[in-house]
This record gives C-alpha cells, structure tokens and sequence, in this order.
C-alpha cells in the first residue's frame, strides 16, 4: 500500500515537480549500467568502449553495434554480439561473466553479450 | 640272428656282388675261403625250399584307412559312397632350420661344392669300371682293380695336367665372379618370414566441458530506460544525504559516487534464533559436527582398551589413563576451575565452576555445564558476580545445583528455568556466609520434605540452607572453633562424649563473653558427610585439624584428627566403608584414617600439595588424587598399599585443581587452573570391582585391618 500511496502523493504535487525533473532529465546522459557479470575490470573497459562507440556513431546505432562487436572480437575472442535501440525485447543465451546490459543518453540501450 | 635270416631269400647275385665288395675290403689279408657260419639253432631248410620264392606286394594303402566312407549327397539325396580315401599317412615331419655357418663370406662355400661334385664323378667312374671288371674278370680282380685305380689316376693327371694352363691363373678371378654372381648358396640358403598381428584401429573421442551459460531477457523501452535513470537518481541522491550524515567520511568518499552500495538491511538473525525449532535442528548440527571432528576419541572412548594393561595386571606397571575430550569455554581461559560435578542422573553431563583461587585476582565467576556429545561449547551458561567456589547437583531433581560463592553467597541455579538468574539466593539481608563458601553439600530432605544443603566457609560456620517456597532458609549447625582444651580431651574418644559435653560448653560459653572468641574460630575448609548416618560429618580446616562433628551437637567435636601440619583442601567419606576417610591437604600428604581412631591409619606423600581426591564410585580401594604439579595418582589398596598404580603428568605448568568420577562411565574428569577440563578414560584394571557392595566394604576392612595392625573391632 505505501508506493501506491507515494505515487499519488506524486501526482497531487505533480505541477511543482515536472519543473524540477525537466532538469535532471537532461543529465540522463551517463552510461547506467543496468546489469553486468563481467568482472570489474573488464566491465569499466567494455562501458567504456562502448560509450566511445555510440558517441562516434551518432545516430547510427547499426555502425555502433558493429563497431562494439568487432573490437570485442579482437579483444576478448569471437562471436560477440551486440544490439543497440530504444526499443526491444530479447531473451539470450550467453556464457557466463560475459554479459552486459546498460543505458547511455537517456534513451539508448545496449545488450552485449558473448555467445557459445 | 636276424640279419641273417632275412639276408637268406635275398638272390644269388646280390650275394655274389657282397663277396665282391668284400674281397675288395679285405686287400690287405691273407685271403682265405670263406665260409658260412651258421647257428645252430638255425633251421635248416631244403635246397627247395629254399627256391621256394614268396611274393610280396607293396602298395600304397593306407591299411588303416576306412574303405566304405559313405556320406549323404544332397543333391540325390541319397548315401553315396565316396570312392575317394586318402591313404597318404605322415608318420615324421621335420622341417630343417640350419644354415651355414659361414655366410658372412661366400667364397669358401662355392669352391669346395665344384671339387665335390668332381669327387664324386670319379667315384662313380671307378664303380662303373670296378663293375665292368668283375663282369669281365673274376679271376684277376685284385690285379684289375689295382690297374683301374691305376688308370684312374692316369688319368687324373692327365686331366689335371691338362686343365693346369687355364685354372692356375684364373682361380681368383672366378671366385670373384661367382661370388658377384650368385651371392647366395641356393642350397644353404633359406627364407623365413612372420606375419605380425595388425591391431584393430578404433575411435575414442571426449567431450569436454561446455562453459557455463546463463540466459538473460529483457525489454527496452524508453519508459524503462527513464525509470531506471529516476531510480538511480534517487539511490545517489539518498547515498549523498547518508554521507553528509557521517561527515567523518564524507569528503574523500563523494567521488566514489557511481560505485554500487548493498542496500542496508536490518540484522533479523535475533528473529531466527528465537524459533525454538530452528534452535533445536542447529543443536543438533553443532553435535553432529562435533561428532564428526571428535570422531577418533568418540572411537577410542567406546573401544580402545590398553591390552598390555590387562596382561601385565596392576603390580608390575603402571596404569595409563587415557586422556579424551578437552573442555574448554573460550571466554573464561583465565579462570580457575573451582568446582566440578557430574550430574547424578544424566552420565554425559557435568557442571563446571569457574572462579580464582587467587585472593588478589577475584572477578565475576562463571558456571558452565557441559555434556561429553559437545566439548566445544557449554549447554548452559550462568553470570555470576562473585567467583564461583563450589557447586553440587540435587540429586533429586537433577537440575538444581547448589552453588557457594567466593564473597559468601550461596545460591540455587535450575537448569530447567529460562531465566540467567538464580532460583534462590542468599544475601546479607537473609544471611550468609562472611567468607569464601569452601563446599556444599546437599543432604536428604527434611521432614517436610524440604530439600536442603550444607555449606562451609572460612568464617568457621557449617549452615544448613533449606529450600521454602519463595526464600532460602538459613540454619547455623556449627561454628568452629580452634580449641585447645577441647582437642587435648579429645585425645580420649571415650570420656569426651560423656563429660565433656557440659565442660566445652561451658568453657564455649566462657569464651563468648569475651572478645578474642574471633580469633579462636576455625576456618572450615571442607567437609563430608558420613555415607550412613546423616548426622555425621568430617570437617577439614584450614589449621590442619580434622573434626568429626554432628549435626545434634552444634557446638562440640566428636573427634579431633590431629596429623596434617597445613590446611586441609578436602576430606571424603569411603562410598562402601562407613568408618574410614581420606584427607588431602597442602602438606604434600593424603591420610587415610578410621574415624573412630585419630591417629591416621596411612599416610601417602604425594610430593606437592594435594588439591583434591576422591574415592572411586564403584570400589572402596581405589581413589584419585590431584596434585598442584599437574599430576595424578590413582591409588588401589587392593594392590600396593603405599605406592600409587597409576602416576600421569596430566598438564604441565598449570595446577590441577578438582577430580571427580564418572558413576555411570570409567572417565575421571579433571579440571586445572587455566580453566580447561580433561575428560581420561580409566584402564579396564582400574575398573575391577565386586558386584556386592558388602564385599567392597570387606575387602576395604581387611586391608585396613592388615595395615594398623588391630584386631578386628569386635575383639
């Protein structure tokens, strides 16, 4: 019963609110890494060229997969896969410690994930 | 005999042609004409018969061999003889394996095969001649001969005189040729090969190990994508008001914002705990681990038993105990162990008093009570303020246990109730002691059946506690006193019960009224109560006397022991024996007395103050003995009177402080001044006992009669 009411105190303050969230929503541009089982020193790695990715390929989320993919292959050996969209559904299966999933920009996720 | 007999049907001619053969042998004799010998018991045989000619055919039949084979023809389906039978019978096959030494160089076996097969074809010519001659001349053979041998050798010089010019210059060359030509002697020479087994081939392969795989699923949406954004947001948020809550981390810590925080729970375990459930299957866990690491001495205590032990027997060596489990309670390593106690219904499970013996080291004691099944960690635990000095068990209802404290409390614990608090306790209001309680005991119930215990202490008084309802009731038996008036009459066991009960009194009486009556009093340091009678009981000071008093007369002795020169640290009743004691004291000596006699009837010097002793529960000869060395003697009067049985170095720089015994198990349980509790197992020669306790006491008084050198009493 509490979030419920939480929410709804949410939406009775909602017109002082809405102001306040405009500005952080602008700051939504950080990669937020949603779930990952690398270990912490490939994970800060992979995050990072991953972001390096998508800022070269603005816009195009095709050359941004590619390139993530490939450089995984070079680095940590094959069949890498890569999805990078505003939107969609998925069920994998990978090999363990090599999976990531996270945001980046507010409105752009990643799956990357090393298949058997 | 034989040779003859067949050579008789053989013809003429070949006949003729041996005699030949034979003139030619015999060149060099006188030759005489020869004649037949026969033997005699040859039979002689017509010139008819002898013509008479037997034909003998030879063919090449199989005699052996079935003649009428017949097998069933499948395609006339009819028997058909089969006309075909194989006569060939092998009877030896050898198959040759020589080869000629010399193969290793193939000139020399060429070269003598050639003069060989000349040889030979001289050989023959001089038969053919020697044949045409005894055909021709029968007269002149010897002539004959001699000139064909002749004309052989003619003419094998004249064939050698003609070959000279060719062979000797080419000898070599040809035998280099040959040699080229055919390497191998054909005849010599043979071939042997072996087929070896050709192993099957066969396919293995393996799998290996797929690497772990997980699956994961999900969806995007924006929507989701700004959730988690909002929530992150929150979660920073939140680890940022915590940090400027703990300002003496905040400063360095903030640009570690981004790292992932567990989220903070409440610590819930008390909540687990308290489910009585729970607690029981965790109980059961500890002791089945337990079990599992003390399974070797769980082994040794159910079946180890020293057999050499058993062989040798008691007088020729030494008993060995062997040591088991090791009790120790982590928390209280500096304790001593003050007090020990079996409980007396249940066999596994003893109680431990932790305090000091150390005037200028006192502290808060500790009462622990163990089982066997567990030597890790106590079953219960009781606080308490004072160190604790001496414990007992009611015997009645297992569970109570009588403590007396060092600041002169005594109290009563039960197992049975939750709480860490005492069921009853005695304090300056109700009455107590004013100085360490040495020993409680608990007696028989009262005749309102109220359970009730006594207890010593060094301000001289033996109280009787009792049990009410709701409070601890204090009774004073005896307070004693260092008299010397009343211990020289006591030197006449006879005269003191009658007369001089009026004069202590009186002189008690006396010394009431003044003041020095404190400094007179004794400073009881333990006592026993008499097996038989109740009332009775042996009092150990700590002056070095020993009293027998009773719980009637509250102010005189029945006996007075005189013998130890320092305090006397425990005094125990025989458990068969009603008259006879033992006394341990800090003079390094053991005394063994009747209580009837005051002069000690052995005296056992142990070579360093005796803490504790105590009579075996099964045989009226065998006690232990603790000393503060750190060793233990176990004494059986039944086999040496003045030597122990058994002398064991228990621990090493640490005093052993208690010995008790098991009633139920042969384990004899030690505790020492560092607080750790050591559980040993008796040999079987320590376990001997007879099944009638009349016996034990029997065999008791026979040895002790034997020793002092009385007569029995009734004489």
């Amino acid at each position: 019963m509490d979030p419920s009411e939480s929410t709804s105190n949410l939406a009775e303050g909602k017109g002082e609110k809405a102001s306040e969230t405009a500005d952080p929503r602008k700051n939504f541009n950080y990669p937020l890494v949603k779930y990952c089982d690398m270990l912490e020193e490939m994970k800060l790695e992979v995050v990072d060229l991953v972001v390096t990715a998508l800022e070269r390929h603005q816009g195009n989320y095709e050359g941004a997969a590619k390139t993530v993919k490939e450089t995984m292959d070079k680095k940590y050996g094959n069949s890498w896969h890569s999805v990078v969209g505003e939107g969609f559904g998925f069920e994998i299966t990978h090999e363990v410690k090599n999976l990531l999933y996270m945001f980046f920009g507010g409105n752009i996720g990643v799956l990357l994930w090393k298949a058997l | 005999m034989y040779q003859q007999r067949t050579a008789q049907p053989v013809t003429d001619a070949t006949i003729a042609k041996r005699t030949v053969i034979d003139v030619n042998h015999d060149d060099d004799d006188d030759w005489l004409p020869k004649e037949l010998q026969k033997p005699p018991n040859q039979c002689q045989l017509t010139p008819e018969e002898l013509d008479e000619e037997f034909t003998r055919i030879l063919n090449a039949n199989n005699p052996l061999a079935p003649q009428n084979i017949a097998r069933y023809n499948f395609k006339e389906k009819t028997f058909k003889c089969s006309p075909n039978v194989d006569h060939l019978v092998v009877h030896l096959d050898i198959s040759g394996y020589l080869t000629f030494k010399n193969d290793g160089n193939e000139e020399k076996p060429v070269k003598p095969v050639q003069e060989e097969a000349e040889t030979e074809e001289k050989a023959t010519n001089t038969e053919e001649t020697t044949e045409e001659n005894k055909k021709t001349e029968t007269s002149e053979q010897q002539t004959n001969t001699e000139n064909s041998t002749e004309n052989n050798t003619e003419n094998n010089t004249t064939e050698n005189a003609e070959k000279p010019p060719e062979a000797a210059p080419q000898p070599e060359q040809e035998n280099d040729a040959n040699a080229a030509n055919n390497s191998k002697n054909p005849f010599n020479f043979s071939e042997r090969a072996l087929q070896t087994f050709n192993n099957l081939s066969r396919e293995t392969s393996t799998n290996t190990e797929p690497p772990p795989k997980n699956t994961f699923s999900d969806t995007v949406t924006q929507w989701a994508i700004f959730d988690e954004y909002v929530k992150d947001l929150a979660q920073k948020e939140k680890a940022n008001k915590d940090k400027t809550a703990k300002p003496a981390f905040g400063a360095k810590n903030k640009g570690d914002d981004h790292t992932f925080e567990l989220p903070v729970e409440n610590h819930v375990e008390d909540v687990y705990y308290r489910d009585p459930e729970l607690k029981i299957s965790i109980r059961k866990i500890e002791r089945m681990t337990n079990q599992n690491t003390h399974d070797e001495i769980t082994q040794d205590f159910k079946y180890w038993d020293d057999v050499a032990d058993e062989v040798k027997g008691l007088k020729n060596s030494n008993a060995r105990l062997l040591p088991l489990w090791k009790f120790v309670y982590k928390k209280e390593k500096k304790k001593h162990v003050t007090a020990l106690c079996w409980n007396p219904s249940l066999s596994d499970f003893f109680v431990v008093g932790y305090g000091s013996y150390n005037f200028s080291k006192q502290g808060p004691g500790l009462i622990a009570c163990f089982t066997l099944k567990n030597p890790s960690y106590p079953e219960f635990v009781y606080n308490t303020n004072s160190g604790v000095m001496c414990l007992d068990f009611y015997e009645k209802t297992p569970s109570l246990i009588a403590v007396g404290m060092y600041d002169g409390t005594v109290a009563v614990y039960d197992l049975a109730r939750k709480s860490e608090l005492p069921l009853y306790k005695s304090s300056t209001k109700t009455g107590k002691h004013t100085d360490p309680v040495w020993e409680v005991k608990w007696q028989k119930d009262d005749l309102y059946d109220h359970p009730n215990f006594f207890s010593i202490s060094s301000d001289g008084k033996i109280i009787q506690w009792t049990l009410l309802k709701n409070e601890l009731q204090k009774m004073d038996i005896i307070v004693l006193r260092y008299d010397k008036e009343l211990s020289i009459k006591t030197e006449d066991p006879k005269t003191i019960e009658v007369e001089n009960e009026d004069a202590s009194i009186q002189a008690l009486i006396e010394k009431d009224n003044n003041i020095e009556v404190a400094f007179d009093n004794a400073s009881g340091s333990c006592f026993d109560f008499n097996p038989l009678d109740d009332n009775v009981f042996v009092v150990g000071t700590e002056e070095g006397s020993i009293f027998k008093c009773s719980t009637n007369y509250n102010k005189q002795y029945l006996m007075t022991y005189e013998g130890h020169q320092m305090a006397i640290y425990c005094t125990k009743y025989n458990k068969f024996h009603p008259r006879i004691f033992l006394s341990a004291s800090a003079d390094w000596t053991i005394k063994l007395w009747d209580h009837d006699y005051d002069k000690p009837i052995i005296t056992f010097d142990l070579n360093s103050p005796v803490s504790s002793i105590e009579w075996s529960p099964y045989s009226s000869t065998i006690f232990a003995a603790v000393t503060n060395e750190g060793k233990i003697y176990i004494y059986e009067l039944n086999e040496k009177k003045y030597e122990p049985v058994c002398e064991q170095q228990i621990v090493k720089k640490a005093k052993l402080t208690h010995i008790r015994f098991n009633k139920y198990e042969p384990i004899l349980l030690v505790g020492d001044d560092k607080g750790n509790i050591y559980s040993l197992k008796l040999p079987p020669s320590l376990r001997r006992h007879s099944k009638e306790p009349k016996d034990e006491m029997q065999k008791l008084e026979k040895i002790i009669l034997i020793t002092s050198g009385r007569m029995p009493q009734n004489n």
